[in-house]
């Protein structure tokens, strides 16, 4: 290879179909092997504790996705996870690591509550928008200051997006026991419980939110933002090469700020969900920790909006039969995040192997 | 490096194998547990079930259910009060057949407890904490609570035999009515030993809040508080932090003198295990149980923690002379005259608020005496 000089390169690259579908099946293999090793360790972790792996994943099997059930439990598990992992994937395109998806979910849903608590009397048919508009713009003021203080201030987004979503439980707490209080929420401060009528009701035929709907439609709209658009294309240029993507003239700023923002509204709207779906009134029961499962789920994911999906349903799916575990095999409830960290770890290793298995590499072949 | 990586890899496959080989010989083969149990119980704890407080208090409960014969007890720990709970108790429903479950938090309740309810109305959900209104809610809801107030009113006796600064300290979690109950009375009960008694309280703002908890001991401690109490959910923080500042502790929600056996007085428990037992007992014999239930030291609902060797002989009496005066009933710790800390009067010379008054499960004021605000 390295006495040909590298205009020859493409020509002499195996292009036949073969070698195109090998070389993709890369971002395939590696992460479902690195999944499968991970569970093998943590098949060890269990037989060392005196428990049979194969119980466990039969447990895991059943209560995630062997019945009617387990697939609506694991589904509205998954609702929130969709639209949070999306809070980390999208920056994530840009380079920057975002791990405060909590705060912009929090403050969308005490956006939503404030918002549904003005709009009582409101149709549905203009108050549910309003709502959705309004929990999805404070994740996106809330977030896009982030990458605007890392844009323009030189800020570390990682600390400042962790400690703003401290920030933002603390303001969800001090609205919700100060001036959006329901006086009749007594021993449990929460906003004015939402009318009948702004409540959003479930999937037609499933006892899941839309929610879920919301998370997949805003991954693919991810997706194709990312990968055939202009603007994800300028944004990939920004997240490989910052200085390279300037000097080529791109609005970086704009992009890191609007990217960013983008992240915080579908926070944002994962804590309306929360709020008009599942709880009926903002509380301190939003801040329930789907910021930090995102971002779990967007770094299996490798940023890609499109493999959220399954890897937020494979999550909820094992959150789901975290119960029936504790239940059936007198294991703590961490277990799951034990299993939950092996997988992280098996990714993370695994991302070394990108490009340097020979197997993946057709020209390699003749080699 | 790339031979390195190669090298390594078969080894840890080789070792992955032979441990693989290993698994199959001490095979721990899946067991299909049969639930053929007459009534399978579910208990649902929003924390862990041993934090020495407010989840032990209820898993407590819950194994006192299980030496119940022909009842199979199934029970789920750290479950966040989000659709979380809904799919617990539908998984004990469809997955254990469960046809009583206690979901134990209080935020469980609204809307989680009663949306379940509406779905599944052949099963039996109680609560604790209460709100349950018959005009509102589906029958086979159920409320129960106890007057846990009284517990740390006797607490506070205690505490006005040692304390030395007369200054007593409360690490409380958030301002609300179950919460300010228990923070006036047990200043209410140092003051029966001496008025001059004061209680600092600091709000962490949350229920489980660990590293909160500590500050605020210490807080209180660095004030001079020598006897310092709580309500969070999880009291070895405070109990643990306390007794090493050298300040006398009494408990709360689940007995922790293990944790301080020397500065340990005195705790107000929970008794859910007399609790549980009765209702699971009523259910497994045909019968209802009732929608609402109260009780306090009388009914066995709470119970106090041993006097523990700091509590001086004078207090020991008190203590005991007030324990016997509350079994009797009707016994009021909020009674006039008597102020809030803003100077509004709460209660006319005469007028007194006995434990069963529900005016106490609204309260929103500290009494005078307690240093701390509402909001």
């Amino acid at each position: 290879m390295a006495e040909q000089s590298l205009a020859q390169l493409p020509i002499t690259a195996a292009s036949g179909p073969l070698s195109k579908a090998v070389r993709r099946s890369e971002g395939v293999v590696i992460p479902i092997a690195a999944l499968l090793c991970g569970l093998l360790a943590f098949s060890l972790f269990l037989l060392v504790v005196g428990k049979s792996p194969i119980e466990f994943y039969q447990l895991i099997y059943k209560a995630g996705f062997g019945t009617a059930f387990s697939w609506q439990n694991t589904l509205s598990r998954s609702a929130p996870l969709l639209l949070a992992a999306l809070c980390v994937a999208l920056p994530a395109r840009l380079g920057l690591v975002i791990i405060g998806g909590e705060g912009a979910i929090v403050l969308g849903g005490v956006a939503t509550g404030a918002c549904a608590s003005l709009l009582m009397n409101a149709p549905a048919l203009l108050a549910i928008p309003t709502m959705m508009a309004a929990g999805a713009l404070a994740g996106a003021v809330w977030i896009g200051a982030v990458g605007a203080m890392r844009h323009y201030r030189g800020v570390n987004e990682t600390i400042s997006s962790l400690l703003m979503a401290y920030i933002a439980i603390a303001i969800m707490n001090q609205l919700v026991e100060g001036p959006l209080r329901d006086p009749a929420s007594l021993n449990k401060p929460s906003t004015l419980p939402l009318a009948e009528h702004l409540r959003v009701g479930s999937l037609p035929g499933m006892d899941v939110h839309w929610g879920l709907a919301a998370g997949i439609i805003a991954c693919v709209f991810s997706w194709i933002l990312i990968e055939k658009t202009s603007w994800g294309f300028a944004a990939r240029i920004a997240g490989g090469n910052v200085r390279a993507a300037q000097i080529q003239g791109l609005p970086v700023g704009k992009l890191i700020v609007g990217f960013t923002a983008l992240g915080g509204a579908f926070g944002g709207l994962a804590g309306m969900f929360e709020v008009s779906a599942v709880q009926g009134a903002a509380n301190a029961s939003i801040a329930a920790g789907f910021g930090y499962t995102g971002i779990l789920i967007a770094f299996l994911a490798r940023q890609n909006p499109l493999a959220i999906i399954p890897v937020a349903i494979l999550l909820g799916g094992i959150e789901a039969s975290s119960g029936l575990i504790q239940r059936r095999m007198d294991l703590p409830d961490a277990t799951v995040l034990v299993m939950q960290g092996f997988i992280f770890i098996a990714i993370l290793i695994s991302e070394t192997f990108y490009g340097k298995l020979r197997i993946f590499d057709p020209d390699g072949w003749r080699s | 490096m790339s031979i390195q990586n190669k090298t390594s890899r078969r080894n840890l496959l080789k070792s992955t194998v032979g441990l693989a080989g290993l698994a199959t010989m001490s095979s721990i083969l899946p067991v299909n547990r049969a639930f053929a149990a007459d009534l399978t119980v579910g208990f649902i704890y929003v924390g862990a079930k041993d934090d020495y407080g407010y989840n032990q208090a209820h898993a407590e409960g819950a194994a006192a259910v299980k030496a119940i014969e022909g009842v199979t007890v199934v029970e789920e720990e750290n479950v966040p009060e989000d659709v979380s709970v809904q799919k617990t108790m539908e998984s004990m429903i469809n997955f254990d057949s469960a046809s009583l479950i206690f979901p134990t938090s209080f935020g469980y309740f609204d809307p989680h407890i009663l949306t379940m309810a509406k779905k599944y109305p052949d099963v039996r959900f109680e609560h604790a904490g209460g709100m349950w209104q018959a005009d509102k809610h589906p029958m086979n809801v159920g409320s129960y609570f106890g007057y846990i107030g009284m517990g740390q009113y006797l607490n506070g006796i205690a505490a006005g035999h040692a304390t030395k600064t007369k200054k007593i300290g409360f690490v409380a979690a958030k301002p609300i009515p179950q919460v300010l109950l228990n923070i006036n009375s047990f200043l209410l009960g140092a003051r029966a030993v001496d008025p001059t008694i004061t209680c600092q309280v600091i709000f962490t703002g949350e229920w489980s809040l660990a590293v909160k908890e500590a500050e605020a001991t210490n807080a209180l401690a660095d004030q001079g508080a020598d006897v310092i109490t709580c309500h969070v959910d999880g009291p070895k923080v405070v109990m643990e932090t306390a007794a090493g500042r050298g300040a006398f502790v009494c408990g709360y929600h689940a007995n922790q003198s293990s944790l301080a056996p020397d500065k340990y007085l005195t705790g107000a428990e929970w008794n859910w295990a007399k609790v549980y037992t009765d209702m699971v007992n009523t259910m497994k014999d045909g019968g209802t149980i009732d929608n609402f239930i109260r009780g306090g030291l009388k009914e066995g609902f709470i119970k106090m923690s041993p006097l523990g060797p700091a509590v001086p002989e004078a207090g020991r009496k008190q203590f005991e002379e007030t324990q016997a005066e509350i079994l009797k009933g009707g016994f009021a710790a909020i009674k006039g005259p008597l102020n809030d800390n803003k100077g509004n009067v709460i209660a006319t010379a005469g007028q007194s608020f006995v434990e069963t008054d529900v005016a106490l499960e609204s309260m929103n004021y500290l009494v005078e005496g307690v240093i701390g605000s509402t909001n």
